[in-house]
């Protein structure tokens, strides 16, 4: 009996559309967040994160929604991360049918709310997204808001070390030197966060080969999030489980039914 | 029909669809009485151990489900909502442990494992007279918790591994209950939901 690596494709939805792009920029519409879902559940995604990128009100309400009918015919856990401030926040995205809520830049201008989210829902609903680029700073690794356009002017260690203090059950690792690049997973930074964390951590950004992904579990990953290599159908799913599973990591295979 | 108790914040709307899978009707609820006349009660879990009984002490639950036991009634514990039904838990408690409702004699500690918590899919090891898992014994079921119940219970157990062996499952006559989510769990997790609603 071991636990299985995760593969977890992110959909960045924005006003009810899922997108993708390079670094954050050059949006490409890439499809539908439900009949996303549906198909990466059929495939054998083992979890899926929805990050809404919406800049308005009304786009985070059509979120709510994709969250509520995703929830209706999909039965695996769903993270939902993107402008949640406050405890109500994370209440009306469970109420909707969410798993786990991530946190990014909301728990960096006021750190106290990862300590009311987890005191209120306990750690398990909590996420923390961390946009990390090599930098000059202490660890070598800095913490970046704004989709990596603006230092956080934190050490991306001792962020992820005060936020686990403080009650985070799980790290979502986000590379933005590599988001997009296909280039490989940033394995020394993995490595370091890995090295200064007892919680489950899910390497984000970079990934392109199927060496990539074993490269990540190698490093101390314990689930694998990817978008574009999925969105595009560079890899299936499926072609990223029977790799990792040929070279002996535990993956989670479904029986026909 | 088929009563979730509602009993705190959270997500019990993929539980109300996945049990509606089943084919019975399905309410969430904190009605004393609907909870306490549905043909299957669901008992699902929310946050920490001593956080999880205060909110279920708010609607008489711990009553409700020994009520139900006295009379025969199905029940079924999911996640914290399993680890409840034991006598005692250590999660955040500094002195003496939090009482649960005492169904079964045990205490609920955390894993000995370096990651915690134990997130994700992980297998089992069912007792081939299991009817919760017939049909989906060898399959993955989805974990999110950092504390569990080591110590056999009840008539038929599950058992599965983070750092160390603990209770996945335990069925005890008229209460049943999952350490994982069967309502995350996929397909192997509908088809237990089946399984129990079938027994019913």
């Amino acid at each position: 009996m071991t636990l299985s690596v995760r593969i977890i494709p992110c959909l960045d939805v924005t006003d009810g559309r899922v997108v993708k792009g390079v670094n954050f920029t050059d949006l490409v519409d890439a499809g539908d967040p439900v009949e996303m879902a549906s198909l990466y559940n059929l495939e054998g995604a083992d979890e899926l994160t929805f990050l809404d990128i919406s800049a308005s009100v009304a786009g985070r309400e059509t979120t709510l929604d994709v969250v509520r009918r995703t929830a209706e015919q999909v039965f695996i856990p769903l993270t939902v991360g993107g402008g949640i401030r406050s405890v109500e926040d994370v209440d009306r995205l469970l109420r909707a049918g969410a798993d786990k809520v991530s946190i990014n830049t909301s728990a960096i201008a006021r750190p106290e709310l990862i300590a009311e989210i987890a005191d209120r829902f306990g750690s398990q609903v909590l996420v923390l997204s961390v946009d990390a680029r090599r930098a000059n700073t202490e660890s070598g690794f800095e913490v970046t808001t704004h989709g990596g356009r603006e230092s956080a002017g934190l050490d991306a260690l001792a962020w992820v070390e005060k936020a686990c203090a403080l009650g985070v059950g799980e790290i979502l690792l986000n590379s933005m030197d590599a988001d997009g690049t296909r280039a490989g997973y940033d394995i020394g930074m993995i490595t370091a966060v890995r090295a200064v964390s007892k919680v489950p951590l899910i390497a984000s950004g970079g990934a392109g080969s199927l060496e990539d992904f074993s490269a990540a579990l190698d490093a101390g990953a314990d689930a694998l999030l990817a978008a574009s290599v999925f969105h595009f159908g560079i890899h299936r799913i499926g072609d990223v489980k029977s790799y990792l599973g040929k070279h002996n990591y535990p993956v989670r295979t479904m029986a026909p039914r | 029909m088929i009563a979730i108790l509602d009993y705190g914040s959270g997500n019990l709307r993929s539980a109300e669809r996945a049990f509606a899978t089943a084919g019975k009707d399905v309410v969430v609820t904190s009605d004393r009485a609907v909870a306490l006349e549905a043909e299957g009660l669901v008992v699902p879990g929310v946050g920490a151990f001593a956080a999880c009984m205060n909110g279920l002490n708010a609607v008489d639950g711990a009553a409700i489900v020994r009520e139900r036991l006295a009379k025969e009634r199905p029940t079924l514990g999911i996640c914290i909502g399993m680890q409840i039904m034991f006598s005692q838990g250590t999660e955040h408690s500094d002195g003496a442990p939090h009482a649960g409702i005492g169904i079964w004699d045990g205490i609920v500690s955390q894993l000995a494992a370096p990651i915690l918590p134990h997130m994700g899919w992980n297998t089992i090891e069912a007792a081939s007279t299991s009817t919760l898992f017939e049909g989906v014994e060898g399959e993955s079921f989805y974990f999110v918790h950092s504390y569990a119940a080591k110590k056999a219970v009840g008539t038929t157990q599950a058992w599965s591994t983070h750092g160390e062996k603990f209770l996945a499952a335990v069925e005890d006559g008229y209460i049943s209950a999952t350490q994982f989510h069967p309502e995350k769990s996929g397909a192997a997790g509908l088809a237990l939901i089946k399984n129990w609603v079938d027994s019913l």
